[in-house]
């Protein structure tokens, strides 16, 4: 018995050697991958620039894509994919400007509320003419209240003339809305009010024109076969919950600069296999938006892969929610103190890892300001508020005073079910110990329970994100208005709620971005209603090959025009 | 035996009404809905939503309604997959998880029953150790582990299979390792033990001493017997592996049905966790069903009317 048992032990510590000797290894092998990726860029920026024979880009998802209806889309992926399936009446091209797309040229009118869409020649999948009736089809669709089921961004429409109107079911006419195909290549666009960024959106899944066989057959968009579409690819195999395959659509009007025959993508949720895929040279891109990286693998892979290695500002924020009407969050003076008391540095250099500005403002930088090239954080920057501990602890005092509290009462911090999410709030919890000498609970819950909790006003401070829908400061500050679904932390001040009444109708850019400064002031600076953390940035790692791959300024990406280079 | 069937199929019923309504009424009370998001849409397009899927109503109407679709074979359609039959859905995932479950049955129950066949033969020499290790390992380590390490060390370190994707057949290969791992390692041990007790049972030394020669010996009696717990331990091996390994299907990206029932509740989507649910409930039903049908036939001990008043 006694040989039995040594032997099982030396046969343990043969497989545990094995494993760390396997590890080893494996480091220098990457070593290696990484020089030659060296090489081989040296020689592509060196000059002439071979295609490769084979334009088959290689893809991860972290998730199937719900729906490829543009009409009843509202996530991430489904972004990815219907930017390849569809075409809009534009394109924004990689420098985020509107380039022609199913239109050709148009006109806004001087009062900035009437766009006439002149459509070029172009087809459907099927042979079909794509006509300024495909678009007003669409939109109906999508606003209409008999649709089925409700298309959940129905509000992304309510831009046009009497859209919301038509959509709650005030008005039953559609012509009464402002969109009119004059001919089948004309389309007259009217606005309720003027919109910098409407051009923009024409480039968004919910503004996506659909064919019309769609009508009377829900099942359309479950089946590749039945899905008509305009874009530069066609969706040919899609097996649920495992890979998508994309093939170039040779009716696409704009094919020719198309060099992609085929995408295809796998979809594993499992950012580490993502990874150790990815250098095992099975993908050619990994990481948002589509896929993802583990966060403490990103200070290895930044020395490790230098040339593949990509970190992109986007224009979104991670930020805590004070839930404004309970204690001790209902005083402006506490809220301040804590919101004052953590190092946002320490969080992105030692918790985040991903090179994230720390942020002290609400808006993100990447968003215009009051020129089109502008951008709205350069022109005011985010100085709300200083990192103090000392002044927040008198404001800390100076808050339970106000209160009548001799001690603060009991605080939790919730947060929805992540690694990432746990370890910022670990840490900020530290840090509200060490700086203000608070004890906070942290808890985290189930992404439903959180969501309801959150919505409900059923919390005390809660971990948030947002990310715009459209590139203006609105789609960060209409939230905060009283009444507003998404006004978790029940803000209700008067004079936010002008500030953003006047910026809605101003056509005068310059006076909206000073609106939105002022109102930014009031639910930063004055109320702290929220905490800003840090903006994000999207972490990805892209084969020195791979060419081409636009990434918006929200993170978005559109993989049409990528090409692959001999490697 | 006519009405042994009847009694157990009335069984069943009540107990898949029972399953049915337990989780249609835990699934209402979890918090969340199909329709949350972290950004809210307009409240007329909200409630429009849950009138569309009738989630307007009360619970107990909410029910009744589902109650009676199922009664038709009417399972609905997904709410979170727009306009995909839930049948549908489980079609086409059920039938990848069982693809590869079925591949990783035949390769666990071939190499655990060999591995307790040599470790109980060599009994207390090398490769008995060497298999229990195995075994040990097998049980003890998590799947995700060994996922995690088959595919950092024969994808990534020697390039023989791809991490992920799953078209080929080779692509098969690291998953259903994955898979088989826990299964071989408890298959090898009950082998092992059933196998030894065997061995040394009375019978075996008579044949020896009869003289028959090794070979009879082993195939006619000791494997034969040995491998009656294995028999036994397939049956609900079976029903969790074809259920879908979630890690499994995960980590590999298979379309499989675990990975769609975890993602399912996860966005509350209401009909395809119930019709998961009930598509579980009648196979492990069947399952256990069939089982007690074959015991009649497999062990003539068992007799289905035997117990007769008196």
């Amino acid at each position: 018995m006694k040989k039995s048992k040594s032997l099982l032990l030396i046969i343990a510590l043969v497989l545990v050697i094995g494993t760390v000797l396997a590890g080893c290894g494996n480091n220098t092998n990457s070593a290696n991958n990484g020089n030659n990726g060296n090489t081989a860029n040296t020689g592509n920026t060196a000059g002439d620039e071979k295609l490769a024979a084979d334009q088959t880009l290689r893809l991860n998802m972290t998730a199937d894509v719900p729906t490829f209806d543009p009409g009843q889309a509202q996530d991430s992926q489904a972004h990815v994919a219907l930017k390849l399936m569809y075409e809009g009446l534009v394109r924004v091209d990689k420098d985020g400007k509107e380039a022609p797309g199913v239109a050709e040229k148009w006109e806004v009118s001087a009062d900035g509320l009437v766009y006439t869409f002149h459509l070029r020649d172009s087809q459907w999948s099927n042979g079909d003419p794509v006509t300024a009736n495909d678009f007003v089809f669409a939109w109906k669709r999508v606003l209409d209240p008999a649709t089925v089921p409700a298309p959940p961004y129905a509000q992304q429409l309510y831009y046009l003339k009497n859209a919301e109107q038509f959509n709650k079911g005030e008005i039953k006419d559609f012509s009464e809305v402002g969109v009119k195909a004059q001919d089948d290549h004309t389309l007259v666009v009217t606005l309720k009010n003027p919109t910098a960024y409407f051009l923009n959106l024409m480039d968004f899944y919910t503004f996506y024109p659909v064919h019309k066989s769609v009508e009377g057959n829900d099942k359309w968009a479950t089946d590749t076969k039945t899905m008509i579409t305009n874009g530069p690819f066609n969706l040919t195999s899609w097996i649920t919950g495992q890979s998508l395959e994309y093939t170039k659509n040779d009716t696409y009007w704009d094919k020719d600069n198309i060099k992609l025959t085929k995408i295809t993508s796998t979809i594993v949720n499992e950012a580490s296999t993502e990874v150790l895929s990815y250098k095992n040279g099975e993908i050619d891109r990994a990481g948002a938006p589509n896929g993802d990286i583990p966060p403490d693998q990103v200070p290895v892979l930044k020395t490790e892969l230098p040339d593949d290695f990509t970190l992109k500002p986007v224009a979104s924020i991670y930020y805590y929610e004070f839930n404004t009407l309970v204690e001790p969050f209902d005083n402006a003076n506490i809220r301040k103190a804590f919101a004052m008391s953590i190092s946002r540095q320490d969080i992105v250099d030692k918790v985040t890892l991903a090179s994230q500005t720390p942020a002290f403002g609400y808006i993100p930088p990447g968003i215009k300001g009051s020129t089109d090239a502008g951008d709205y954080r350069s022109e005011y920057k985010d100085d709300y508020f200083t990192e103090d501990y000392a002044e927040a602890k008198k404001l800390l005092e100076l808050g339970m005073k106000e209160k009548g509290y001799t001690t603060l009462p009991p605080v939790t911090l919730i947060y929805n079910t992540s690694e990432g999410h746990k370890k910022i709030a670990l840490a900020i919890a530290d840090m509200w110990k060490n700086n203000l000498g608070v004890e906070v609970k942290t808890e985290n819950q189930e992404w439903g329970v959180f969501i309801e909790n959150r919505q409900n006003g059923d919390y005390q401070v809660a971990r948030a994100g947002w990310n715009p829908d459209y590139n203006d400061p609105m789609t960060f500050m209409d939230m905060w208005k009283k009444g507003n679904g998404n006004n978790d932390i029940k803000l209700d001040n008067p004079e936010y709620d002008k500030l953003l009444d006047e910026a809605f109708s101003e056509v005068d850019n310059a006076k909206r971005m000073a609106n939105f400064r002022k109102a930014e002031e009031i639910l930063v600076k004055d109320q702290m209603g929220i905490m800003p953390i840090y903006y994000y940035t999207n972490v990805s790692l892209v084969k020195p090959y791979l060419k081409g791959v636009s990434v918006g300024y929200d993170g978005a990406v559109d993989y049409s025009k990528v090409y692959l280079l001999e490697h | 035996m006519v009405r042994y069937i009847s009694n157990k199929f009335f069984y069943m019923l009540v107990s898949l009404v029972i399953l049915i309504t337990a989780t249609f009424f835990l699934m209402k009370a979890i918090p969340g809905d199909p329709f949350m998001s972290e950004k809210k849409v307009p409240p007329a397009v909200q409630a429009r939503l849950y009138q569309q899927y009738g989630l307007d109503q009360p619970v107990w109407k909410q029910y009744l309604k589902y109650m009676g679709n199922i009664a038709q074979g009417d399972l609905g359609i997904s709410m979170k997959q727009l306009n995909q039959d839930v049948s549908g859905l489980i079609g086409k995932t059920f039938s990848a998880s069982l693809k590869l479950g079925s591949i990783a049955i035949v390769v666990s129950v071939i190499i655990g029953v060999l591995l307790g066949m040599l470790a109980a033969l060599y009994h207390r020499k090398l490769i008995d150790n060497v298999a229990m290790v195995i075994a040990v390992l097998g049980i003890a380590v998590p799947s995700f582990l060994v996922a995690a390490l088959l595919q950092y060390i024969f994808a990534y370190k020697f390039h023989m299979f791809r991490v992920m994707g799953f078209t080929g057949p080779l692509d098969y290969v690291l998953p259903v390792a994955a898979l088989s791992f826990k299964p071989i390692a408890f298959i090898a041990r009950l082998t092992r033990s059933s196998m030894l007790e065997v061995l040394h049972a009375d019978y075996i030394k008579t044949a020896k001493a009869k003289g028959l020669n090794w070979a009879t010996i082993m195939f006619r009696h000791v494997i034969r017997n040995g491998i009656m717990p294995v028999v036994t331990y397939v049956g609900p091996m079976t029903a969790d592996i074809v259920t879908g390994s979630v890690v499994i299907e995960q980590i590999f990206g298979i379309g499989g049905i675990g990975k769609q029932f975890v993602q399912a509740i996860g966005v509350r989507d209401y009909t395809l966790i119930m019709g998961i649910t009930i598509f579980y409930g009648v196979l492990l039903m069947l399952a256990r069903f069939t089982t007690d049908i074959l015991y009649v036939f497999i062990d003539p001990r068992i007799k289905l009317s035997g117990r007769k008043e008196g």
